[in-house]
């Protein structure tokens, strides 16, 4: 045997510990898109599958709102803390409004409330489908005939796509709220001065835009928790790890999406000129 | 009544070879009893007749239709024609009994919702389980979720039933009620029934004939009378139940 064959082992396991995860990678990704395409070829069928997309509305909208309620007043509530804080003594605080207003609504609404409710969402539909899997709810489906893709994907991706947007616009809302009652209470500036701050500078280009971002974020959440729960072996550990993968991988995708957007969004399609 | 033709099926999972070219008829309207050890691959084949996996090499007809080679369309309205019994049940947790039982026919059938409720009702009566239709799975013991089980495979009245493992895990008068339902069902319905399972006692009351997979191959193919005299050392190994013999404790495991 040549000596550089000795090598060859460790040369292998080099590739294999950088190879293996790309490809995983690389499949997830394709995975996720074949997904995405899969819901959208089967959408003429919605109407067919309009009760569990309501109930999966439900499930993802009202069981929502607690957890957006609690983050949204305080998020809004810290951001106006942190701008009188930065303002003082240089910018007059009738700007408070502006500021709170527009990172509540360009960034701090959209992004939050996807990264909490995607949280909760990503993780409980990942842990329903994955045990749906390990117990072969989802052969069973497929022996009566039924599209799993059809019944259980694209109800759960279309309900999230519907439903972030409108938690993002309640939680802009209370968030601004919370804003304007620290702003009150603990800052000493007027409802009247923070509304007026609130309305320089404010435009429904940059509602839409955190609206686009939402749905953007709500496809996310949807996908990423029906592909890792279809992903499930290996029974409760399989769908511990599907829950985990399923949060992680919507959490790092929201954010990574967040800035290409966002540069789509404000710098082209939004985009007003310096 | 369906028929269904394996012809040598290999299938792999990484580095394991669970089938191994499996030559087996099912023909129209018998009951068919597959035996053998755990992890021989029993489910696994019958999951290829229903397309639910697809062989790496060897071709499965059902009435001469190879299913691997079917388009998703064609592979559905082939399985409308079937039924399965899984060995957990499998039945949808978050839906209630009646759901369950109906879900084919809501998604199948123009039936209004009373209409479905009578065939359910029906379907229940057959499998000795009226009135626990607004139940759910979760409330409802282990025997009672397999006749559930039952009931949702027939509801769409299928040509052909498969069963896997329907006795294991149910006490020997459970187990009984079970065996009668098969024998029922395809005495009644005249449908073709695949058993999977490794209960001899059940293999024998239902069967019409056997075939033992070992090793990844059918390695014996007869009537219950015909296994319980065969002098094959792996199959008398496995009737009489003993440890010491050419199967190998965890060797197809």
């Amino acid at each position: 045997m040549p000596a550089n064959d000795l090598r060859m082992p460790a040369l292998q396991q080099g590739f294999q510990a950088v190879g293996a995860p790309m490809l995983n990678f690389l499949r997830d990704v394709g995975g996720t898109f074949i997904m995405l395409a899969g819901v959208f070829v089967r959408l003429k069928e919605l109407p067919r599958t309009y009760r569990q997309t309501i109930l999966q509305m439900h499930e993802i909208g009202i069981g929502s709102i607690p957890l957006v309620i609690v983050t949204s007043v305080f998020v809004g509530a810290v951001a106006a803390v942190q701008a009188a804080y930065q303002f003082q003594d240089y910018v007059p605080m009738v700007f408070l409004g502006t500021v709170v207003g527009k990172s509540v609504i360009l960034e701090l609404g959209p992004v939050l409330t996807a990264l909490v409710v995607g949280g909760r969402v990503s993780a409980s539909i990942a842990a329903e489908l994955g045990t749906m899997k390990v117990t072969e709810q989802i052969d069973a489906m497929e022996i009566l005939a039924i599209d799993p893709m059809r019944y259980l994907v694209m109800p759960r991706v279309v309900a999230s796509i519907i439903m972030l947007p409108v938690l993002t616009i309640i939680a802009d809302l209370l968030a601004i709220l919370g804003g304007m009652l620290v702003a009150n209470v603990s800052i000493g500036v007027s409802t009247a001065t923070f509304i007026q701050g609130l309305r320089l500078f404010f435009y429904v280009d940059d509602v839409i835009s955190g609206v686009l971002k939402a749905a953007t974020f709500g496809a996310i959440i949807g996908l990423m928790g029906c592909y890792n729960g279809f992903r499930t072996y290996g029974g409760a550990q399989g769908v511990g790890r599907a829950t985990m993968q399923a949060v992680v991988s919507s959490c790092i995708c929201i954010l990574i999406t967040n800035y290409f957007l966002a540069s789509v969004l404000f710098r082209v399609i939004f985009y007003k000129g310096v | 009544m369906i028929s269904i033709e394996c012809h040598n099926v290999w299938k792999s999972f990484g580095p394991k070879h669970v089938l191994r070219g499996v030559d087996l008829v099912v023909r129209p309207g018998e009951t068919l009893v597959v035996m053998g050890q755990s992890g021989t691959g029993k489910s696994v084949l019958l999951k290829h007749f229903v397309g639910l996996m697809v062989p790496d090499r060897g071709t499965i007809l059902v009435d001469g239709q190879d299913v691997a080679r079917l388009s998703r369309k064609k592979l559905f309205e082939l399985r409308m024609r079937f039924g399965m019994v899984f060995q957990g049940a499998a039945l949808f947790d978050s839906d209630t009994v009646l759901r369950n039982v109906g879900l084919a026919l809501r998604e199948h059938t123009d039936k209004t919702g009373a209409e479905i409720r009578a065939i359910v009702n029906e379907k229940l009566r057959m499998v000795g389980l009226e009135g626990v239709g607004d139940k759910y799975p979760a409330e409802l013991s282990g025997g009672m979720k397999k006749r559930v089980g039952f009931a949702r495979a027939i509801a769409m009245n299928p040509e052909c039933v498969l069963y896997d493992e329907p006795t294991t895990g149910l006490d020997p008068i459970m187990a009984d009620v079970i065996n009668t339902l098969i024998m029922k069902l395809s005495d009644e319905l005249k449908i073709t029934s695949v058993v999977v399972t490794h209960d001899l006692a059940s293999a024998y009351k239902v069967a019409d004939r056997i075939a033992m997979l070992h090793e990844g191959k059918v390695i014996f193919e007869g009537t219950p009378h015909d296994i319980r005299h065969s002098d094959n050392p792996v199959v008398r190994q496995f009737i009489e139940g003993r440890a010491q013999g050419p199967i190998v404790v965890g060797s197809s495991e």
